[in-house]
């Protein structure tokens, strides 16, 4: 079946239809991994979001259930080059298109995505529909896209309840850590034939338990599983909290630690989310933030927030840690970045920048023991290169030490 | 971390002649590198063997020797030269291990010399394999466990550890025989018992076995504070057991979920992060198909061949960005060159597939085994970019120009479905084609994956292909259709073969219907930035073009490259590729390279005003040239690639500069150039052109046997054979004709004499002929495979003015207008031609260095119209230089099974060597060490010539003898020298009791086996065995008497000089 992408500037894209039949009117954003499309769909970050991958061949390796980010899929709509047909990989338990036509997500394949591509770059992030209706009348559209905004999502993507995530007891409990993974045909014929509890464990990371005993609140604003589930590999029993849970709450359960997850949307749209952020800062309780809370913190505190012309999206984004000029390459995924010069110096400086565009990637907060970085540390997808901020926040969280970033 | 001030005068050590597994990747990597210091107001010092590279021209280099890459040569460049720094992590292993060499014997440090980038003992942890498994074991990364056991109990208690399937290695037996791979206890203790037994030393490694795992590559890069990105990941479609070199590559992987991706990425920047490696390095991965697991096979600790295709397939320059981290730069520090907004700690994302062929010798060594081992045989390779992985494959399967467009031109439709299965089995270069084959006869995709281990992601990508091409034969040819399978990159000559048009009428229906090419960006970012420079790959669809908004209004000119490495057309020819870019620029023409190698300095996105990644067909070119419109196009500079585009070329109303085709093609063809020569009253040895084996016979009777055979229009002498009798040309003429031949076949009379060569350039009035060169070898032996002498020692005044003025004669009569090469054969006073090729040759790299005349350069400014005598030259012959300069052919056939070694009228070697020196017989001492031939050791040699070689062999026997050698004869040979007074010691053949000439190469005491083979193509005679058994065991081999006196007069001046050699600096020629 054809399928269009009508872009606000009166750009249409004709390609073919896949996923579920659904027309969607949403703010359209390239992302620019080469692996990882189902953590994207699965990232509560882009909520509110159609996603086109720059990287032409998708769904290759079929759909890991157990590598979802969040319960179900976010974006809007998944705009690809050329979906794959046949997927192949062990660990495959359906095709993109089943997942998506599951969970009502539709998409566009057969469309230049490097076009596409290049008209963001160049105009900014857009609106668009993606329609299959052949018959689409161009002006009926158009006032629709301007109209369009993403507006208060962070409530549709948060939890629901609080909930716990009990620590890792031992290394064991992670998984092989990667690396120590050894092929047992038994267990891999067992788990082909049904017994899921012999599949093979998911290598992981992490090499010492250094957070045993720490008790962690998440506030979930748009949380991927991988902060929560980083946290509790290291040990520490993570509390996930709602968004719209009141600080004093969080702070009266009196964890060790507070964890702000990443989030879609605009943060200004956060209003009473940012006050009780603020609360939180107020208090002394080590704090670390990712993303949209690494915003709503800098909000919280007096900074402001703008939009990027088209965002960091992608696995490649080199940032600077300013204390030690090393440089790690980030999971990215924001339309929205912290202005430094809004920055109160005797609150915060600036403690990670991007290499290439200088744009702000972390805070550090003076006299506090606090810490923000715009990018994923938790990966999923993207590399793993910044992880070691998890063992960051407990060591900080430990030794009490302000001022570190 | 900015520069280090103390680094000003860095040593950067080439890669020596190309052999296979050390290609012109390390050229390309080497002249960036070069480029790059310089960039910085860094002297740079060279020293390589090799004369046909880039990086040995005095613009790349301040000071550059072309001397045998040998630890005494390098301590001398050393002492003379003084550099602060050495660079050894740029040419390949053999670079390597002479900077380890150097640093180990604490001659750097005596000398005060840093070696720059990656430390010693970083080298050291990372190629010695025990201290390689420690520092693995150190940081949690798996390398394939294995345990050396000496009796069978041990060996079944091991695999229990590790797990079946294991494989079995015993020690020290010849080619690995008595190994071999146990699934179960009982079949485990059968090999087992037979290994202990075989080896020597009663030793079997006991391994696990990861052969048809994932194969995948990181390339990597740090610097010395530490950062760590990976440049690109590539996925063999070949499972391990094959040598990536030989495997079909994918770039990125296709397969991995962001699991494995990251699992692994994160593994490779652990492994360079302990290793503290500052530079590039490439880690490469076994991963198990169904599981986590993983294996660490190899790292390599400095820029390789895959890093040059990671270079190419994403944009970003690992040589360079190498280069500048050596000089104390940070990732963050170094500007991205592509895009010039982004840096070098940008990890580099694609929005398109990359696919890698290999290019194998077969069709040169016909006789040799075409499986595909962890060895590689690979001489060169291809890669294509495209949107779609179908695309990408077709595109590179056409790139390698070894007679193959798409997935039916190797023909298995004759074989059963059974059949199918067991040649399935088959792992070989003709693999994907048995494949397709199988896919055709409905066999599943999970039985093909079961017996190859091929992902079967891949395996349904070849059935699009198969997909395709039936609904093409079966169905009307719809728009759509057509769209799909251009979509595809089916080639319009290959949809009409199918569909039973004509190649023109598919065209005509495109054209019509839309369907054309457009082009995309190669830019390091997925679009994220706007790129700077114009390097371009194609799509059929309807996508946006971003090459013609970039088109310009400037003279532009098209230089065609000269596609994948081969014997015959080597790097030479992308040598000359670059400097007629060069030549072009610099006269104000906008350059436009189209190739579609990947180890070349030609497709380094900064040597022309755009690049264009694409196959060298008529059909990709002319999408080329219908959006660039190019004013000329130069064809001379790329070998027999470009040259065959000519006539399409001027169909497409593209004017070749220089050279009139119809003067090239007077060259080519038999009775136009009988015609030139007469008028220009040359003689040529007698001959006549046939298309049969009968019409050969016929001829070959006329004129008396020997005669030599050969097809017109190719380059190496492919399929050149000098036949004694009416069987061998029927066979040699089989040959010839397993490929359909376009021009007629040539039988000429073997003239016995000596060869000479000139290469010259013409103006259309005057000619320059830099110098002439002789060949050592007597006629019948490839021009490419002697041993090549400049200025020609033998020739008198008269003969030299008689080549000098044919050359001059003939460039006039076909009106050359660039490059000529002609090779004559010398008879006494008698000067007769072989043939005469207009356009660059294989000595045109090395005449031009040892003369320091810049041939390609002048010959580009001919081209454009320039006279020789405005160009500062006199015309005619130059007068000789005072160096004696000697080219040595370098072969690797060790590395062919089952491949007839000798030399012979067909060429054989993969690479070149120089050696200058002003003495004649230092020059070819040099010369032999350069190609690796270091004598004497044992002092020990075998000696076995045919009956019509004794007399000769003996004067050779007697000078070895001499130098203290003790000769093994065969029972004849060692009957005529003892007659003649020399001893010898007279040992069995083969088939006779031992001990046999067999048994003295395996004992591993021989310095040298002089054999001259009988004419003939027969595998099973004892030769054959003792040539192969000797370059297998790593024994020098000479099968030509000229080589084996050149060899003993360099012997007998090193004996006199102790082998004190004098290093030059060619640049200050």
């Amino acid at each position: 079946m054809k399928a269009f992408l009508i872009l606000e500037d009166g750009t249409v894209f004709e390609g073919r239809h896949f996923g579920a039949v659904r027309d969607v009117v949403s703010e359209i954003v390239f992302n620019t991994s080469m692996a990882g499309y189902l953590e994207v769909l699965t990232d509560p970050s882009y909520a509110g979001q159609a996603v086109c991958m720059t990287y032409p061949l998708i769904g290759n390796y079929g759909v890991c259930l157990e590598d979802m980010e969040s319960e179900r899929p976010w974006p809007d709509a998944l705009i690809v080059r050329e979906a794959a047909r046949v997927p192949s990989n062990f660990r495959c338990d359906l095709s993109l298109q089943k997942f998506m036509e599951q969970y009502g997500v539709p998409g566009i394949e057969g469309i230049d995505t490097r076009a596409l591509t290049k008209l963001l770059r160049e105009k900014g992030t857009m609106n668009g529909m993606l329609t299959t209706n052949e018959a689409y009348v161009l002006d009926e559209i158009l006032p629709q896209l301007h109209a369009y905004t993403c507006g208060k999502v962070v409530e549709k993507v948060t939890c629901k309840e609080k909930y716990v995530l009990p620590g890792a007891r031992s290394l064991e409990d992670n998984g092989p850590v990667s690396g120590s993974s050894v092929f047992r045909r038994e267990d891999y014929e067992a788990a082909k034939a049904g017994d899921l509890s012999k599949r093979e464990k998911r290598p992981s990371l992490v090499r010492e338990l250094n957070g045993s005993g720490l008790r962690i609140a998440l506030l979930d604003v748009g949380a991927k599983r991988n902060i929560g589930a980083s946290l509790a590999a290291r040990g520490c029993e993570v509390t996930v909290y709602p968004a719209t849970t009141p600080a004093g709450e969080i702070l009266a359960a009196q964890p060790d630690g507070i964890m702000l997850s990443n989030g879609p949307g605009d943060p200004k749209e956060c209003g009473s989310i940012i006050q009780e952020i603020r609360k939180l800062y107020d208090s002394e309780v080590p704090i670390f933030a990712i993303c949209l809370g690494h915003q709503l913190m800098a909000l919280a505190t007096g900074a402001d927030t703008y939009k990027l012309k088209y965002g960091h999206r992608g696995g490649n984004h080199p940032v600077k840690d300013l204390a030690t000029g090393r440089v790690y390459i980030s999971s990215q995924n924001h339309g929205y970045a912290v202005d430094p010069k809004t920055l109160d110096p005797e609150i915060a400086e600036e403690a990670f920048v991007n290499v290439n565009d200088g744009t702000n990637e972390g805070l550090r907060y003076k006299g506090k023991n606090i810490f923000t970085v715009q990018f994923h540390p938790e990966a999923c997808p993207g590399p793993q290169d910044s992880g070691y901020l998890f063992d960051r926040f407990i060591e900080n969280i430990r030794t009490g030490q302000t001022n570190r970033a | 971390m900015p520069k280090n001030p103390n680094v000003k005068k860095v040593l950067v050590i080439g890669s020596g002649p190309i052999v296979i597994g050390q290609a012109a990747e390390f050229d390309y990597a080497g002249t960036q590198a070069c480029r790059s210091l310089k960039e910085e107001g860094i002297e740079v010092v060279l020293v390589n063997s090799n004369p046909a590279t880039i990086m040995t021209d005095r613009d790349i280099a301040d000071e550059v020797y072309i001397e045998p890459l040998n630890l005494g040569v390098l301590e001398k460049i050393i002492e003379k030269e003084k550099p602060d720094s050495i660079l050894p992590t740029l040419g390949g292993q053999a670079g390597l291990n002479l900077g380890m060499e150097l640093e180990e014997s604490g001659f750097l440090k005596s000398h005060g010399v840093k070696l720059l980038g990656t430390t010693a003992l970083t080298i050291k942890k990372a190629e010695d394999r025990l201290m390689f498994k420690e520092t693995m074991e150190k940081i949690g990364e798996p390398c394939a466990p294995s345990q050396v056991v000496e009796n069978i109990e041990d060996g079944v208690a091991f695999a229990e550890k590790i797990g079946y399937p294991v494989v079995l290695r015993p020690a020290y037996t010849l080619g690995g025989s008595g190994g071999g791979i146990a699934h179960s206890v009982a079949e485990l203790r059968k090999i087992l018992e037979n290994g202990l037994r075989l080896s020597r030393v009663g030793q079997v490694l006991v391994e696990r076995c990861i052969s048809g795992w994932k194969e995948i590559e990181y390339e990597v890069m740090r610097d010395s504070a530490g950062n760590v990105i990976t440049v690109c990941n590539m996925e063999n479609i070949d499972p391990v057991g094959v040598h990536t070199g030989d495997s079909i590559v994918v770039a990125p992987s296709q397969t991995l979920s962001d699991k494995e991706y990251q699992m692994l990425r994160t593994a490779a920047l652990n492994i360079i992060s302990e290793l503290e490696i500052t530079g590039g390095c490439n880690v490469q991965f076994a991963l198990h198909p169904t599981s986590f697991e993983y294996c660490v096979i190899e790292v390599n600790p400095r820029v390789s061949r895959s890093s040059a295709l990671a270079s190419k397939a994403t944009g970003y320059p690992i040589a360079k960005v190498a280069a500048k981290i050596a000089l104390g730069y940070t990732l963050d520090e170094i500007k991205n060159a592509i895009t010039g907004k982004t840096y070098a700690s940008f990890e580099p994302t694609l929005d398109y597939c990359v696919v890698k062929f290999p290019r194998l010798p077969f069709d040169k060594f016909i006789t040799a085994k075409r499986t595909l081992t962890t060895q590689m045989k690979a001489t060169g390779e291809v890669m294509s970019i495209c949107s779609n992985f179908e695309g990408a494959m077709m595109k590179a399967i056409r790139s390698l120009e070894q007679h193959v467009d798409s997935l039916t031109s190797y023909d298995f439709s004759h074989l059963s479905k059974e059949e199918l299965f067991s040649r399935l089995t088959v792992v070989d270069d003709q693999r994907i084609w048995v494949i397709a084959e199988a896919l055709r006869k409905g066999i599943s995709y999970s039985t093909i994956h079961e017996i190859t281990m091929i992902d079967e992601w891949f395996i349904d990508k070849l059935n699009n292909l198969v997909r395709i091409e039936k609904r093409l034969e079966k169905e009307p040819l719809t728009p759509e259709l057509l769209a799909e399978a251009k979509r595809l990159e089916f080639p319009d000559s290959v949809i009409a073969r199918y569909t039973g048009k004509k190649e023109e009428d598919i065209r005509a229906m495109r054209l019509e219907h839309g369907i054309t090419a457009v082009y995309k960006m190669v830019d390091t970012c997925a679009a994220e930035f706007e790129a700077q420079t114009p390097y371009y790959y194609s799509v059929y669809s309807k996508d946006e073009d971003e090459a013609s908004s970039k088109v310009t209004k400037r003279k532009k000119i098209l230089v065609l490259g000269s596609g994948p490495i081969r014997i015959g057309q080597g790097i030479e020819f992308d040598y000359c590729s670059v400097h007629a870019t060069w030549a072009f620029s610099k006269a104000g023409y906008e350059t436009i390279i189209i190739n579609n190698n990947p180890e070349t300095v030609s497709t380094d996105f900064d040597i022309a005003d755009k690049l264009y990644f694409e196959p060298l067909t008529p059909e990709d070119v002319q999408n080329i040239v219908d959006i660039e419109r190019p004013d000329g196009a130069v064809v001379q500079f790329g070998g027999q690639t470009a040259i065959k585009l000519t006539q399409d070329l001027m169909r497409m109303g593209v004017p070749i500069l220089g050279t009139d085709a119809a003067d090239v093609d007077a060259a080519e063809d038999r009775q136009l150039f009988d015609e030139v020569l007469q008028r220009c009253g040359i003689a040529r040895a007698a001959g006549e052109t046939v298309y049969t084996a009968e019409q050969a016979k016929a001829v070959a009777n006329r004129l008396g046997y020997p005669v030599l055979v050969r097809p017109s229009y190719v380059l190496g002498g492919q399929g050149m054979q000098i036949a004694l009798s009416d069987k061998e040309i029927e066979e040699f003429m089989a040959i010839i004709n397993r490929y359909e031949q376009d021009h007629p076949i040539l039988v000429d009379k073997y003239l016995q004499g000596t060869e000479t060569e000139v290469d010259a350039v013409c103006d259309g009035e005057n000619i320059l002929i830099p110098g002439i060169m002789e060949h050592i070898e007597r006629s019948g032996v490839h021009s490419g495979d002697s041993i090549s002498v400049y200025p020609a020692q033998t020739l008198s005044q008269q003969v030299k003015e008689k080549i000098a003025e044919y050359t001059r004669r003939l460039a006039a009569e076909l009106h050359v207008i660039g490059l000529i090469n002609v090779q004559f054969i010398a008879v006494g006073d008698e000067v007769y031609i072989i043939e005469a090729n207009p356009r660059s040759s294989r000595t045109v790299p090395y005449i031009s260095k040892v003369t320091g005349i810049p041939i390609v350069d002048l010959a580009a400014q001919v081209m454009m119209g320039k006279k020789i005598t405005e160009l500062g030259y006199e015309p005619g012959l130059q007068p000789e230089a005072g160096l004696v300069a000697i080219k040595m052919p370098v072969f690797s056939t060790e590395k062919i099974r089952g491949a007839e070694i000798s030399v012979g009228p067909e060429m054989k070697s993969t690479g070149e060597c120089l050696g200058i020196s002003p003495s004649f017989n230092e020059a070819l001492y040099k010369a032999f060490l350069g190609a690796g031939v270091n004598l004497p050791k044992h002092k020990q040699m075998i000696l076995t010539v045919k009956d019509a070689d004794k007399g000769e062999a003996i004067g050779i026997a007697r000078r070895f003898e001499a130098l203290g050698y003790i000769i093994y004869a065969t029972r004849s040979t060692a009957n005529a020298l003892k007659e003649a007074g020399v001893k010898a010691r007279q040992v069995n053949k083969i088939s006779q009791e031992s001990p046999t000439v067999m048994d003295l190469l395996l004992g591993h005491k021989i310095d040298l086996v002089i054999d001259t083979p009988t004419q003939g193509r027969d595998k099973s005679r004892d030769g054959f065995l003792i040539r192969r058994t000797a370059i297998e065991t790593g024994v020098n081999c000479l099968t030509s008497l000229d080589t084996a006196q050149a060899l003993v007069s360099s012997l007998e001046h090193a004996q006199e000089s102790k082998r004190d050699l004098e290093v030059i600096d060619i640049a200050k020629i």
